[in-house]
């Protein structure tokens, strides 16, 4: 027999119980940089990513569990390849990339079992800085696009805070790396760039851990 | 555990079939693309292919391009149904980087010669009906560090080429010309010329295949696979060689000499 629920309540039950979740993984911060966009996480493995390459121009970094965000990053990659392949390279944008992770975080934190844990950010290397993007990605597929950097994960405010004092967006990618050190605190730093002007089809490059260490 | 392929043809095939390379019929006209050979040399391996591309007796274009970088370590030829080729190439491209963003590592080069045949195979019903699509790979087996070569046959069968090999309607003219002219040990630029003369004895039997077109200024595509990675010659470098090669046979419109002992 069914018992009746509060709508509201057992949506704040269900914000709570996923923030809870996210709230005890570590942090990660996407902020621009001179030459493209750097995204930074605090992560003690060294093959479990939390950043990663979606398509040519577009980033994916994520915090909470694990086999939640890896299954969103999988999807992100076959929609975007998808789309590339059955359109144009040219035709897969951030936009529809965040469009479809906030439709299905979106349903499942109103329809399924439960919610997902995870926030993610969704970040596209324009063609010049004017032109990038950043779209942050919350557990109930709220979308927020930023301007310069975004943080995800447990803490948040205290990183953002510490990233924003000072923040330049024309920094070097050793100093924007540095400054994201600091920010999350930690020296266990897996770090990877969106790089512009290289002249590569794929802006995505993965730092080793001494040059992120760097700076 | 819920099947989660790393391979975006799979994934194609499951939520959009009709994005798959073909169908194509046998009573339709179609372009084919015809000569593409490849070699081994002291470096690394590289491929050249013509630029012809006909419809029946006629010729349907003079610029073609059949020889693309299939990543950065990999090189892939077609010869065959244009319109199948170029998508059968398209998806190998996606296929490839697909699994290397999916698993965080490139495929090995055998496991990449291996898709390449499943993806033939997944054409088989074509070939059936002369829509064959035969491809040349060759690359830069960063394990076993050296260049290789694979060519395949109209089901997926794949089979390792030691020296140098050729496909399309050309390839025995060709074929003949690498048997003489070829060097492992050779340089790159004896490599590459040694794939022009190759191409100018195909195109000198074959009316499938062009030569060198000086006039139009229109020469084979080359790329080469080394150490480096995946480089593309550029047209002045290429043209360079066929002018000598040209300029070569109007002394002897056979080829270089050899010596019978």
């Amino acid at each position: 027999m069914p018992f009746y629920v509060n709508p509201e309540q057992l949506m704040l039950d269900r914000a709570e119980f996923a923030r809870k979740g996210i709230s005890r993984g570590r942090a990660v911060v996407v902020l621009r940089y001179a030459d493209g966009i750097a995204m930074v996480a605090d992560n003690h493995s060294t093959t479990l990513n939390k950043v990663s390459e979606i398509y040519d121009r577009i980033g994916f970094a994520a915090v909470g569990r694990y086999n939640e965000f890896e299954a969103l990053r999988v999807a992100g990659i076959r929609h975007a390849d998808l789309r590339g392949y059955a359109y144009d390279r040219s035709d897969v944008t951030a936009r529809s990339l965040a469009g479809a992770y906030s439709a299905q975080l979106g349903a499942a934190f109103s329809g399924a079992e439960k919610p997902f844990e995870v926030e993610l950010i969704v970040a596209e290397l324009g063609e010049s800085s004017a032109d990038d993007v950043l779209y942050r990605v919350s557990y109930d597929g709220v979308i927020t696009d930023e301007t310069d950097l975004a943080v995800i994960g447990g803490d948040v405010e205290h990183v953002a805070e510490r990233l924003r004092a000072g923040f330049d967006p024309q920094a070097s990618l050793d100093e924007a790396l540095a400054a994201a050190r600091r920010a999350l605190g930690s020296s266990s730093i897996e770090a990877a760039v969106l790089e512009r002007g290289t002249g590569r089809r794929r802006t995505f490059r993965r730092l080793p851990r001494q040059e992120a260490r760097r700076g | 555990m819920p099947h989660l392929s790393a391979s975006f043809a799979e994934y194609l095939r499951l939520v959009a079939p009709e994005a798959l390379p073909g169908p194509g019929h046998p009573d339709l006209p179609a372009v084919h693309g015809t000569t593409i050979v490849a070699a081994r040399y002291r470096d690394g391996v590289v491929m050249a292919g013509d630029r012809r591309a006909t419809m029946g007796s006629a010729i349907a274009m003079r610029d073609i391009e059949k020889v693309f970088s299939a990543d950065d370590h990999s090189i892939v030829g077609v010869a065959g149904v244009a319109g199948i080729a170029v998508e059968l190439v398209r998806l190998f491209q996606v296929e490839l980087e697909h699994f290397e963003k999916v698993e965080g590592t490139r495929l090995s080069f055998d496991g990449k010669a291996n898709r390449l045949g499943a993806l033939i195979r997944g054409n088989l019903a074509q070939a059936m009906q002369g829509m064959v699509v035969l491809p040349l790979f060759i690359g830069w087996d960063e394990r076993a560090g050296r260049g290789r070569m694979f060519s395949y046959d109209a089901t997926g069968g794949r089979y390792e080429e030691h020296d140098f090999c050729s496909v399309g309607s050309g390839s025995a003219f060709a074929r003949g010309a690498l048997k003489k002219l070829h060097d492992p040990e050779a340089d790159e630029l004896t490599a590459v010329a040694t794939l022009l003369q190759s191409l100018y004895d195909a195109a000198d039997d074959d009316s499938a295949t062009s030569g060198l077109d000086l006039t139009r200024g229109i020469f084979p595509l080359v790329m080469r696979a080394s150490a480096d990675g995946v480089a593309r010659w550029s047209e002045d470098g290429v043209r360079e060689v066929a002018e000598a090669i040209v300029t070569a046979r109007i002394g002897r419109p056979d080829g270089p000499r050899g010596r019978a002992l």
